[in-house]
């Protein structure tokens, strides 16, 4: 047998019941992991390990007594920061929030726990989830398990690069323009961004409300769908969440019509183009059609997000003027009449950038300018996405247009940087589903796929990927140890 | 005079919800420790979403419907972005009327009297946010202040009237008349303490508006305009400019003056909600509404009119205290005679209420239930008790609670129709008042001066007419 902590989900739940290991053995096996990777990885901002070992004994314990420790009983899971645990630190990767412990958990978090999932702690992110990554983490930035001198991606890098590295057995992130999915790409796991509504948003730290969702990040297809099912589901605490039916793993295939999305396509480096045409081949090889379609209002895409994603942002960030909650400040510099600027001078420099773009497009003749404009072409987008599954079962693509890069290499230059994410907003644009399937490498650096599915259709995002993932069957650790 | 143009931004908290507008904490706050009646939602915390009040929905189309106003088949909630240490979110859920979509009531108006009806431009529901305390000497000195978030997320209606007042008289009136809608519609009861929030703009002879915030109460606002309407008239007068600006109203100097903050310069930056998508009401709801509105003020009066034959003006005294006319229809349900009720209410009953008890529950709180009013009327009515004995049993029962039959067993104060009782107390009389007992032989009139001296021994129990016939016919005998 593997080392414990290189289980995927499903194959820890059965052995723990099955009595082949215990979860405190398993457990103890990925913190040592963690223990070995960590002070390269920096995946983590809080970790719990004691907390998470006796929840191990606890799971050990209930296995003992009757049975019944949860679907998803043992598992270690690791949680961005950006989601609140109660009675854990919950930063966001922000100064602002240095020492604010949530009294509440996220509805995602309740539902995790009665599955009996074990949390080890809270994982790096670009603050407030704003970049591609982590490198605007107001802490430190998270490396790429694949290569030390590369991103892992953003802003979920954290979540991307624990999984990758056998740190937690999945994680759950948050995609508000790609934020699950490009650290899955860049760090060779599995990312599923949902249905916008499929997850209750209840307990995420808001960037822009109207486009981010929760979503799992794992190391197999079938790991992802356990968590999403558990996590699922219409919320009372959250007015945009909708009920969905059960997802399930198909071992035969549907004849799918697929379409890749030719714009994607053409503005690639070529080693991710040749990549995602090989494993479009393997599409049809699987028995499904393919097509090459483009996407006309795609160039609007980008200015689209980033005008409405800054709006709410200004908006949502507002709260934080560490009055009751945030960092801790003498009180001896409090100055009432400058206390608001005086406190926000926590924020890092691509979270002023973001506010002050969404304060600018929001203010008074600028609103239809520019954000009523961004809505309209968001409605645009949705609806020529919306025809085209009429005719697609999927639309396919390169999750992201570009190999991970090195360190600084872009951070200089906000624009270059927010141009990384044109392929990943289509979806929250669109409040469709999306994941990002690894499909190979080049120079030791992953690349991945993304599919496309209609509103509520992840059923054939996961029917399809579960046979690309069995038909291309690539290595799925890094070398660390 | 000059022309004044007066318009109104009142703020009604919806005081009948039995919880905030966005969370579950109890929507009345008042009386509790500060900072206790809060969640995670209403403080804002990080992740936290907010999640309608239905009721309050069907509570501001209720109000819109009763202002005359439109409501339309679906709304939108915005968000109104401005920094506060009040307001958890720092920005505030509220509506807001641009680019086709409208808050929950607009176009309205209200009639006045028969010849004056104010337009109302628009009804918003939104959330209430915390309240800021200082410390004695303000935060001049103290260069602190406390934060209670009891109130923060209240639903709160907003009822915004065009520029139609042309003087503070009508102001009052219109005030007057909304607080009995609104009592009447179970909206808000706008007898406790900041429930009703008054903003006012004032313009005079085509100038420029001055709007004055932070009254506080409805009697405020004649005062703060009577001021602002003297103040504007001699800056006028002496050729000054009026700017357009926002004073505030001072509650202790009885003074608007100018506010430091720019506020008129604020850009709050309305967006949608987010949170809340858009909401359909729907025709069904609209129409149940209409179906189900409670009964008007004027609907209610001209019912008393017809129905219990009550005058104009005693209809009206009950009406203008909607506590009181659902006090006396609850006493009809117990005794059927409207017009001797209604009677007995606006005088003996009123007169015993203090206008400064004029607070919430006053009758609730009251010992005096509808079966003591019931029993005390019929028993007038029956002849048993005098009015005067009445009033007294009354104070009695304010004091006990006790019922009048209970009262009046104990304390014996039937009336006493035995004539050898009333004799005695005649021959009593006749004897300590004997130069009255002359003057009344000669002068009829001061007969009635006798009778009251008899009323006074007896402690008011003697029947007046058995009474008055016993001193005619002893003023007749020779020896008297």
């Amino acid at each position: 047998m593997s080392d414990l902590h290189d289980l995927q989900a499903f194959e820890v739940v059965e052995g723990i019941k099955k009595g082949l290991f215990s979860a405190e053995e398993y457990v103890s096996s990925v913190i040592k992991t963690v223990e070995q990777v960590e002070s390269r990885l920096h995946s983590f901002i809080t970790l719990d390990t004691d907390k998470a070992l006796s929840c191990a004994k606890l799971i050990d314990g209930k296995l003992k007594e009757n049975g019944d420790i949860g679907q998803l009983g043992g598992v270690v899971v690791g949680i961005k920061d950006n989601i609140s645990t109660k009675g854990i630190r919950t930063t966001c990767a922000s100064k602002m929030l240095e020492s604010y412990v949530p009294s509440y958990d996220a509805t995602v978090i309740e539902r995790l726990k009665q599955s009996g999932a074990i949390i080890l702690g809270k994982l790096n992110l670009d603050e407030f989830g704003m970049g591609s990554t982590t490198e605007y983490s107001s802490y430190y930035p998270t490396h790429n398990p694949w290569n030390l001198d590369y991103v892992p991606g953003g802003s979920s890098g954290g979540s991307g690069a624990a999984v990758a590295a056998g740190e937690c057995t999945v994680s759950l992130g948050s995609d508000t323009g790609g934020s699950i999915r490009c650290p899955a790409s860049f760090c060779s796991v599995v990312g599923l961004k949902p249905t916008y509504g499929r997850v209750s948003r209840y307990g995420l730290i808001s960037y822009a409300n109207s486009l981010e969702q929760i979503g799992p990040i794992c190391r197999s297809v079938k790991d992802v769908v356990m968590i999403i099912n558990i996590i699922s589901g219409k919320d009372n605490k959250d007015n945009t969440s909708m009920s969905s039916s059960p997802i399930t793993i198909n071992n035969k295939l549907e004849k799918f019509e697929i379409a890749i999305i030719k714009d994607l396509i053409d503005g690639s480096d070529e080693e991710v183009k040749r990549t995602i045409y090989s494993a479009s081949e393997k599409f049809s090889e699987i028995g499904c059609t393919v097509d090459e379609i483009s996407i006309k209002n795609l160039n609007y895409a980008l200015p689209s997000y980033y005008t409405l994603a800054s709006a709410e942002a200004s908006s949502n960030l507002a709260r934080y003027d560490n009055i009751r909650y945030g960092f801790n400040l003498p009180i001896e510099e409090y100055k009432w009449d400058t206390y608001f600027s005086d406190v926000r001078k926590n924020f890092g420099e691509e979270v002023k950038r973001r506010i002050l773009i969404g304060s600018y497009v929001l203010s008074s003749g600028y609103y239809s300018k520019y954000y009523l404009k961004a809505r309209g072409l968001r409605s645009l987008l949705r609806m020529e996405l919306l025809k085209l599954f009429k005719k697609y079962d999927l639309l396919i693509g390169p999750t992201m247009p570009i190999l991970p890069f090195k360190f600084g290499e872009k951070i200089d230059d906000p624009i270059k940087m927010y141009l990384v994410d044109i392929n990943t907003v289509i979806a929250n644009l669109a409040g469709i589903p999306a994941i990002s399937l690894p499909v190979g490498f080049s120079n030791g650096l992953p690349i991945g796929l993304q599919i496309m599915a209609a509103p509520f259709e992840e059923q054939k995002l996961i029917d399809v990927s579960h046979a690309l993932e069995q038909a291309i069957n690539i290595q799925k650790r890094p070398k660390l140890e | 005079m000059s022309q004044v143009r007066i318009g109104l931004e009142i703020h009604a908290q919806i005081t009948e919800l039995e919880s905030k507008l966005f969370c579950s904490c109890r929507g009345n706050y008042r009386d509790q420790r500060p900072n206790t009646n809060i969640c995670e939602t209403c403080c804002g915390l990080p992740g936290t979403l907010p999640i309608i009040n239905k009721k309050a929905l069907e509570y501001s189309a209720m109000t819109s419907i009763a202002l005359g106003c439109n409501v339309p088949d679906k709304i939108m909630f915005y968000r109104k972005n401005y920094f506060y240490p009040d307001l958890p979110k720092n920005f505030q859920i509220t509506q807001y009327n641009v680019y086709g979509f409208s808050s929950i009531g607009i176009e309205g108006s209200f009639e006045l009297d028969d010849s004056r009806k104010i337009r109302i431009s628009r009804i918003q529901l939104e959330e209430d946010p915390g309240r800021i305390a200082y410390l004695e000497g303000g935060m001049n000195v103290r260069n602190s202040a406390l934060i209670d978030y009891n109130r923060a997320g209240v639903a709160l209606i907003e009822i915004v009237t065009e520029p139609d007042f042309t003087n503070p008289k009508e102001v009052r009136l219109f005030l007057n008349k909304l607080s009995l809608t609104l009592e009447h519609l179970a909206v808000c009861d706008t007898l406790l303490e900041g429930s009703v929030r008054c903003d006012v703009n004032v313009s005079m002879n085509g100038g420029n508006k001055v709007e004055i915030k932070n009254i506080n109460s409805f009697k405020e606002v004649e005062r703060a305009i009577n001021y602002e309407i003297t103040r504007q008239t001699n800056m006028y007068n002496r050729g000054i400019k009026i700017e357009p600006e926002t004073r505030h109203w001072d509650d202790k100097k009885k003074i608007t003056f100018t506010s430091r903050s720019k506020e008129a310069e604020h850009d709050y930056r309305y967006f949608p909600e987010p949170d809340i998508p858009m909401i359909v009401l729907g025709d069904k709801f609209i129409s149940n509404i209409r179906d189900h509105m409670p009964e008007l003020p004027n609907q209610r009066s001209d019912r008393f009119v017809s129905r219990y034959k009550l005058s104009g003006h005693a209809s009206n005294i009950l009406i203008n205290d909607k506590k009181l006319a659902d006090f006396f229809e609850s006493i009809l349900k117990l005794y059927f005679s409207p017009v001797e009720i209604a009677n007995f209410l606006i005088t003996d009953f009123k007169s015993m209420i203090a206008d400064d008890a004029e607070s919430a529950g006053y009758l609730k709180n009251m010992k005096v239930k509808p079966e003591h009013i019931a029993e005390l009327v019929k028993m007038i009515e029956a002849d048993e008790i005098s009015r005067i004995t009445a009033k007294d049993i009354l104070i009695k029962i304010f004091e006990s609670g006790m019922l009048p039959s209970e009262i009046v067993k104990d304390s014996n104060s039937l009336k006493i129709a035995d004539e050898k009782i009333l004799m005695d107390a005649v021959e009593s009389v006749f004897n300590t008042e004997k130069s009255a007992v002359e003057d009344a032989k000669a002068n009829h009139e001061a007969i009635n001066y006798l009778l009251g001296k008899v009323m006074k021994y007896t402690s008011g129990r003697a029947d007046p007419k058995i009474a008055m016939r016993l001193i005619n016919n002893k003023l007749k005998k020779p020896n008297a």
